[in-house]
C-alpha cells in the first residue's frame, strides 16, 4: 500500500526533507536594467500576475513557521514595486531577517528611508562594471552608473550593512581589482564577486560572456589575495567559473535542502533556475500552503537525499559534498535533469563542455542579447 | 590565528547583525547579511556579553567569574571566537573611550 505521507524521489525512494533557512522572495519581474545574464527566467511574469502584498505576508509568515530565517527581496527590481515597503514590513513583521536585492535604480533618497523603517536589515547593490561605459552598456541602461553610485551614497549614510553584488564575465573580468577597490571605497562589509552562470539569458549570450580559462585562473588569484589583504574589513564571497572548474558546485548546498524560491506569481521553486527543467510542475503558493510544498510536492522531493543518482555520482565519495552539481546545468548541458552535472571532471560530457567553452571564450563577438519583456500579451 | 581584536578593544554587533532566536529549531543565531549562525551556549553567552562598553579583557574575567574557569584561557578562547566573527564582519571593535 502506498504510504501518502511519506516524501518520495523521482523514483519513489523515500527521502527526508529537512528546514529551509533562506527564501528568495522574487516579488516582480519588472526591471529598468536589461543586463543579458539576469537569472529570471527568459519567459517573464508580468505585472498583472503578480502576488499582492496581502499574499506576501502570509507567505512570509508560512515561510517563518517552516524555520525559514531570512528573506532575500528581490526581482527583478523590487522597487518597481511601490508597494515593497509594505511587502517588507510583513516580512519583519514575520520574524525574518530582510535581505534587499537591488539594481538601485528607481529607488530614491525618501523611498530608501521609507524602507529603512520598514526594517530592512541589509542591502545589496549589483554592479554591473566599472565606470559609466562598462556599467551602462552591460546594463542596457544610460545613467545607470551615476545613479548607483547616488544610491550608494544614501545606504551608507543611512547606515545600513551594504553588499556589493558584482557579476563577472569576459567583458569586465578584467577589472575585478577595481571592482573590489570600489566596493571598499564605498564602504561594503562585503562584495560577492559571482560568474556568469549560464542558464536562461545567459545561454543565449555565451559567446559574448563567457570568460577564458586565463580569466578564471587571474580571478581566482586575486580574490585570494584581496582576501588577505582585506581580511577583517571586506568579506569576499566569490563563486567561480564552473566550466573550468574540476567538481561542479553544490548547487543550492543540495536539492530543497535548505532554501526555496518563490517567483512573482507565487510559484515555489527550489532554485531560480529550476523552470528550465521543463517536464517538472511546479506549485504555487496560491493552492497549496507553503510548508506542504516544501515538504510534500514532487519537485521539492524530485532530488532529495542521493537515491536519485546514477553513475558516476552514485559511487562518488563527493556526492554529500556537492550532490551531483546543478540540477538545471544538467538538463541544459546533457539534455536530463538526472545526469551528473557535465562540468564534472568525472561525466562522460565534460570535454564537450569544455571544448564549447573554450570555442565561446575565443569568439570575438561583444554583442548582447539583452534581457527584456515581450512586447504586447 | 592573527588576532584582531586586542583585550582593551570593545568589540560589539553593527547594525544588521543581532542575536535571534529560531523558534522552530529551538536554538540561537547570529543573523547577519545573507546569514544566520546557529550559536552553541557558549557563542550565544560571550555574545549576550557584547553591549558597546565592555571590553574584550572585561568581558573575558565576567565569563571567568560565571563558569569558574581560568581566565587565561577563556581569553584565548574568546579572542579567536571573536577574531573568526571580526573576519566575517559579524562583530565591528572600537578602541575604549
Amino acid at each position: 500500500m502506498k504510504d501518502h505521507a511519506q516524501p518520495r524521489d523521482l523514483d519513489g525512494n523515500p527521502v527526508s526533507p529537512g528546514l529551509p533557512m533562506a527564501m528568495l522572495a522574487e516579488i516582480t519581474h519588472r526591471c529598468p536594467l536589461a543586463c543579458p545574464y539576469c537569472s529570471n527566467p527568459v519567459e517573464l511574469t508580468r505585472a498583472q500576475a503578480e502576488l499582492p502584498a496581502e499574499d506576501w505576508a502570509r507567505v512570509f509568515r508560512e515561510a517563518a513557521d517552516l524555520g525559514v530565517l531570512q528573506v532575500h527581496v528581490s526581482g527583478g527590481e523590487p522597487g518597481a514595486r511601490r508597494d515593497l515597503a509594505q511587502i517588507v514590513t510583513s516580512a519583519r513583521e514575520a520574524g525574518l531577517y530582510v535581505n534587499l536585492i537591488t539594481s538601485g535604480i528607481g529607488i530614491t533618497r525618501d523611498r530608501l528611508q521609507e524602507l529603512d523603517r520598514a526594517g530592512v536589515d541589509h542591502v545589496q547593490l549589483s554592479l554591473q562594471g566599472i565606470r559609466p561605459d562598462m556599467a551602462d552598456r552591460i546594463s542596457g541602461h544610460p545613467g545607470s552608473w551615476d545613479k548607483k553610485m547616488g544610491f550608494a551614497g544614501w545606504v551608507t549614510e543611512i547606515g545600513f550593512p551594504l553588499t556589493i553584488n558584482a557579476v563577472v564575465h569576459r567583458q569586465n573580468m578584467d577589472r575585478l581589482p577595481d571592482m573590489i577597490d570600489l566596493a571598499e571605497t564605498l564602504g561594503a562589509r562585503r562584495i560577492e564577486v559571482a560568474t556568469v552562470q549560464f542558464h536562461g539569458w545567459a545561454d543565449l549570450n555565451r559567446a559574448a560572456l563567457m570568460p577564458t580559462g586565463d580569466q578564471a585562473a587571474a580571478a581566482r588569484r586575486i580574490v585570494n589575495e584581496a582576501r588577505i589583504r582585506l581580511r577583517g574589513r571586506m568579506v569576499i564571497d566569490y563563486v567561480p567559473a564552473d566550466h573550468h572548474a574540476i567538481y561542479p558546485k553544490a548547487c543550492m548546498g543540495g536539492w530543497g535542502s535548505t532554501g526555496l524560491n518563490v517567483a512573482p506569481d507565487g510559484t515555489v521553486l527550489p532554485c531560480h533556475a529550476a523552470q528550465s527543467i521543463t517536464w517538472m510542475k511546479f506549485e504555487n503558493v496560491k493552492d497549496r500552503a507553503l510548508s506542504d510544498i516544501w515538504h510534500m510536492s514532487d519537485s521539492f522531493n524530485a532530488f532529495r537525499g542521493t537515491a536519485w543518482m546514477s553513475e558516476p555520482c552514485r559511487s562518488c565519495d563527493r556526492k554529500t559534498v556537492d550532490f551531483g552539481g546543478c540540477r538545471c546545468q544538467a538538463m541544459a548541458l546533457a539534455g536530463d535533469a538526472r545526469a551528473t552535472d557535465p562540468v564534472c571532471s568525472k561525466s562522460p560530457l565534460r570535454a564537450r563542455v569544455v571544448a564549447r567553452a573554450e570555442e565561446d571564450a575565443a569568439s570575438d563577438t561583444a554583442d548582447l542579447i539583452y534581457r527584456r519583456m515581450k512586447k504586447g500579451g | 590565528m592573527d588576532p584582531l581584536i586586542a583585550p582593551d578593544q570593545i568589540p560589539y554587533l553593527p547594525r544588521g547583525v543581532r542575536l535571534a532566536h529560531d523558534r522552530v529549531r529551538g536554538i540561537r543565531v547570529l543573523q547577519a547579511p545573507e546569514r544566520a549562525m546557529q550559536l552553541d551556549a557558549v557563542g550565544d553567552a560571550i555574545l549576550s556579553e557584547l553591549d558597546g562598553r565592555r571590553s574584550m579583557a572585561a568581558i573575558a574575567t565576567r565569563l571567568a567569574q560565571r563558569y569558574n574557569a581560568p581566565a587565561r584561557q577563556i581569553a584565548a578562547d574568546l579572542s579567536d571566537f571573536l577574531t573568526g566573527l571580526v573576519e566575517r564582519r559579524m562583530v565591528f571593535v572600537k578602541d575604549a573611550p
